[in-house]
């Protein structure tokens, strides 16, 4: 009981801090931020008050099983809701901006709802909101099962997950209202990032205790990967976020570096945002996931030693490549280059490990749509992890550079690797998360890998077009030794191209929402009634080996 | 932890791990990866020998090439400079009314001004030339302040209704309404006459009271016909060109409120040579003018210009 007056009387002073903060406010969008947080702060004291009453509530509501014992499952639960929910938003702005961009009347007129304040909030939806639900609920996920070990601080848990809303939601409405640090990937303001190091200590925490209590005599390669995410991304993000905040009751801040340092240590973490973020963690993913789901060995194990430990030595290094051709010194930008060459190796370690997990049950690639989306992940997580290291390449960025080109790779990566291997990983996990027989429906699982496989074509081969044509116009010279082209004549010139984009990222979003009915679906316990997909099974009947020469007849 | 056995769709032996049922392969590396890592690298640290890389003391090492981005950008820049300098000499040494005397000279002319023009002079003319509301369209024959090539460099190097420079084109319109000049019917009877001379409207009582009051308010500038006065840049009002609308509103709005366009001048940003190509590949649009008989100034005497209080 005590404690439970300790904790309210927390929650209660959190909220009068966010009461005073709105009070002295120095600005709107901090005032806003300031409700924002004294609601969650009373929200969560409202919660802790009736504790049980409230996770039976939301167990009912969600149609989650009671808990089993085995495993502490419903942070996990929330977090597939959340991925699900934060990717169509996310995916959902994607196609608003990619449409701003071939008809600009869409920026409506409002500094609201312009391209410059969506376009974060597009990023940071998919990235962080999206990805990063995923990767908080898969490694929550497989933290326990590849460990034998229940959730260690399981409140904490609980804590990190909602704290990682709190943090999205303040992000998001922090864009919109133009309160960002204008670093890419890096926007929200001094107050949200500290928030997010609370949350992310929290998290390594959880997760770090789990392994220490684990039941295994050794940690599993996909903890190896989700620990790497982790503990880098919160080095990352403390470094590239140090600022002085103009006033603590105001929303704006100054970076503590300047001019090309900071243009250097953002790149750093921008860089290695991806790297570990999008491919550390989400190899993680793929480490479980693959071979659960093929019912089949890893294929290496000491393939996965070495791309792993060479893959985290080598990202780190590689970000200057963003800074090819500025005031970036000569020599900074040969290391971020090579190292950008070493590091495709240790990228397609991860490919080959999961494709070739496959060994023995390539079958499943024509009966099992959820195999098709893994394989599909892993063939577009190779491709972008060959174009990363290629545009690294200082005469090849000398084109690539500041055109669309970067929006296609970006793109083949996050929507083919980052997405497909997410879907993947939600189809499997739902089920089993809720006790279910299977899917409510696989066939719509091979619509939507369908559309969201076209989607990624269409997008990813406009924008290779677009930038390419944007690098060979920008640097085009007639015969008397001047540029061919005006900026606006390139833009003019991108209208097809933005136009195929936004068609590609409709399809992608369409199937985004049929996964999303199909897991909701799912959660409500019904099952589709439909002709099972194995309808291409074997029949050695029809099976003609090829006759040996011997045997043709003589004509 | 399972023991190690055979995997029977491989024929390779597992590690003897098992987590959560998943098994893991002791299949060596692939040597083709293997190589090809190894390959990547001895081509890094060759590229570190060759360009600048590693970072000392107080400096980093410069590679036995001796590159740099600045030296390669320098180089480049100077070759083409070198390349084009006859060209340059050739121009800045000719007035620009002799350049049609050399048509390949011209030519070239043509060719930077059309370069310059799509960094500097796109924003408002637009990327064809073809201007907007309030930005003229240089492919047509309808000059604000003259056609001719030295007109069009006068222009563009001292550049329009720049107040802090002396030789500026200047003109200024007055603002007949908000100023209390004439009031609102009068200037609906002047639009109706505005609309008349354009042949819009035809003419009737109300234009023919506007036709009185052109002739005390706008003949000055606008000529006694409305065809426009170079030296003031008033613009013909008889013809289907307007810049700022001619449909009535447009023109009661302008007759109000007056219109004060500017344009900046080039002179001393961009120096003589790329004027005279701007100038050039103006006057090459379609527009551009015969010099006038040399008596004529083109340019009005920028010490009496005409400004209304």
């Amino acid at each position: 009981m005590d404690k439970l007056v300790m904790k309210s009387a927390g929650w209660m002073l959190i909220a009068l801090l966010a009461l005073t903060g709105f009070a002295l406010s120095q600005d709107p969008g901090y005032s806003v931020h300031m409700v924002i947080i004294g609601l969650a702060a009373l929200i969560a004291m409202g919660a802790g008050m009736k504790g049980a009453d409230y996770a039976a509530l939301a167990r009912g509501a969600l149609n989650m099983p009671a808990d089993q014992g085995l495993y502490d499952d419903d942070p996990v639960r929330w977090g597939v809701i959340a991925t699900v929910f934060w990717g169509l938003a996310g995916f959902l702005v994607g196609l608003f901006i990619a449409l701003q961009l071939a008809f600009p009347a869409l920026n409506l007129g409002l500094e609201y709802t312009s391209f410059g304040r969506l376009r974060p909030l597009h990023t940071s939806a998919v990235i962080f909101a999206f990805g990063g639900n995923a990767l908080i609920a898969t490694s929550f996920y497989v933290v326990q099962r590849t460990c034998r070990a229940r959730l260690a601080l399981p409140k904490m848990a609980r804590f990190v997950f909602w704290g990682y809303q709190l943090f999205i939601v303040l992000a998001a409405t922090g864009y919109v209202m133009g309160v960002t640090e204008g670093k890419e990937y890096a926007e929200p303001e001094w107050y949200v990032d500290l928030w997010l190091t609370i949350v992310w200590v929290c998290y390594l925490l959880v997760f770090g205790g789990t392994i220490i209590k684990r039941r295994e005599p050794h940690i599993y390669v996909a903890n190896w990967f989700y620990l790497s995410f982790i503990i880098t991304i919160a080095m990352l993000h403390i470094v590239n976020n140090l600022a002085i905040p103009v006033s603590i009751f105001g929303s704006k801040s100054y970076s503590a570096f300047a001019g090309v340092q900071d243009a250097l240590t953002q790149w750093w973490y921008g860089h290695n945002a991806v790297g570990f973020f999008l491919t550390a963690g989400f190899l993680a993913m793929m480490y479980y996931f693959v071979p659960k789901q093929a019912e089949r060995p890893v294929y290496s194990y000491r393939l996965s030693i070495i791309h792993f430990w060479s893959l985290i030595f080598l990202y780190i290094w590689a970000g200057p490549h963003h800074l090819h051709y500025t005031a970036l010194p000569d020599w900074a930008q040969t290391l971020g280059m090579v190292f950008s060459i070493m590091l495709w190796m240790p990228s397609w370690g991860g490919m080959i490990n999961g494709l070739m997990t496959l060994n023995g049950a390539w079958d499943k690639i024509r009966t099992d749509p959820i195999i098709r989306m893994m394989v599909m992940a892993l063939a577009f997580y190779g491709m972008s992890t060959f174009e990363g290291p290629l545009m690294s390449i200082k005469a090849v960025n000398s084109l690539s550079h500041y055109t669309d080109w970067t929006i296609g790779h970006v793109h083949s990566g996050a929507l083919g690797w980052n997405g497909m291997i997410t879907f993947a990983a939600l189809y499997y996990m739902t089920p089993r998360l809720w006790g279910r027989t299977r899917l409510y429906s696989l066939r719509a699982v091979n619509w939507h890998f369908w559309l969201a496989t076209i989607g990624i074509v269409l997008y990813a081969a406009a924008m290779w077009v677009a930038g390419i044509m944007q690098g060979l116009m920008w640097r085009e010279y007639g015969a008397d030794g001047y540029l061919v082209y005006a900026f606006s004549e390139v833009v003019s010139a991108m209208l097809p191209m933005y136009l195929i984009r936004a068609t590609g990222g409709l399809l992608y979003l369409s199937g985004a929402i049929i996964m999303a009915w199909n897991i909701w679906m799912t959660i409500a316990g019904k099952l589709r009634d439909e002709k099972p997909m194995r309808d291409a099974a074997f029949d050695p009947a029809k099976d003609h080996p090829l006759p040996a020469a011997t045997a043709i007849p003589a004509a | 932890m399972a023991e190690k056995r055979i995997d029977e769709a491989t024929g390779t032996q597992t590690m003897g791990h098992e987590w959560d049922g998943i098994e893991e392969l002791d299949t060596p590396m692939p040597r083709w990866w293997l190589w090809t890592f190894y390959a990547c690298i001895v081509f890094a640290i060759g590229y570190t020998i060759f360009y600048p890389a590693w970072p000392m003391i107080d400096r980093a090492t410069g590679g036995t090439l001796g590159w740099s981005s600045r030296d390669d950008f320098d180089k480049e820049m100077q070759t083409e400079a070198r390349r084009r300098a006859p060209i340059m000499a050739a121009l800045a040494a000719t007035p620009i009314d002799q350049l049609s005397a050399n048509p390949e000279l011209m030519q070239a002319a043509v060719e930077g001004g059309r370069a310059a023009f799509k960094v500097h002079c796109v924003q408002c003319h637009g990327s064809g030339a073809a201007g907007s509301k309030g930005y003229p369209n240089l492919n047509d024959d309808d000059w604000l302040w003259g056609g001719d090539l030295k007109t069009l460099e006068y222009t563009i190097e001292h550049g329009i209704r720049n107040p802090d420079h002396d030789q500026t084109r200047m003109s200024q319109m007055p603002a007949f309404g908000r100023d209390a000049i004439l009031d609102g019917k009068q200037i609906a009877d002047l639009t109706a006459h505005v609309r008349a001379i354009s042949r819009q409207d035809k003419a009737g009582a109300a234009s023919a009271r506007g036709g009185q009051l052109f002739t005390d308010n706008c003949a000055v500038c606008h000529g006694p016909a409305g065809k426009g006065l170079r030296p003031f840049g008033a613009p013909d009002l008889t013809d289907a060109i307007w810049l700022y609308g001619g449909d009535s509103d447009s023109i009661a709005a302008t007759i109000s409120n007056a219109r004060y366009g500017v344009m900046p001048r080039w002179g001393e940003k961009l120096g003589p040579v790329t004027v005279k190509m701007l100038a050039a590949y103006v006057h090459s649009l379609g527009g551009g003018e015969a010099a006038p008989p040399p008596v004529a100034d083109p340019a009005p005497d920028p010490a009496k210009p005409h400004v209304q209080p």
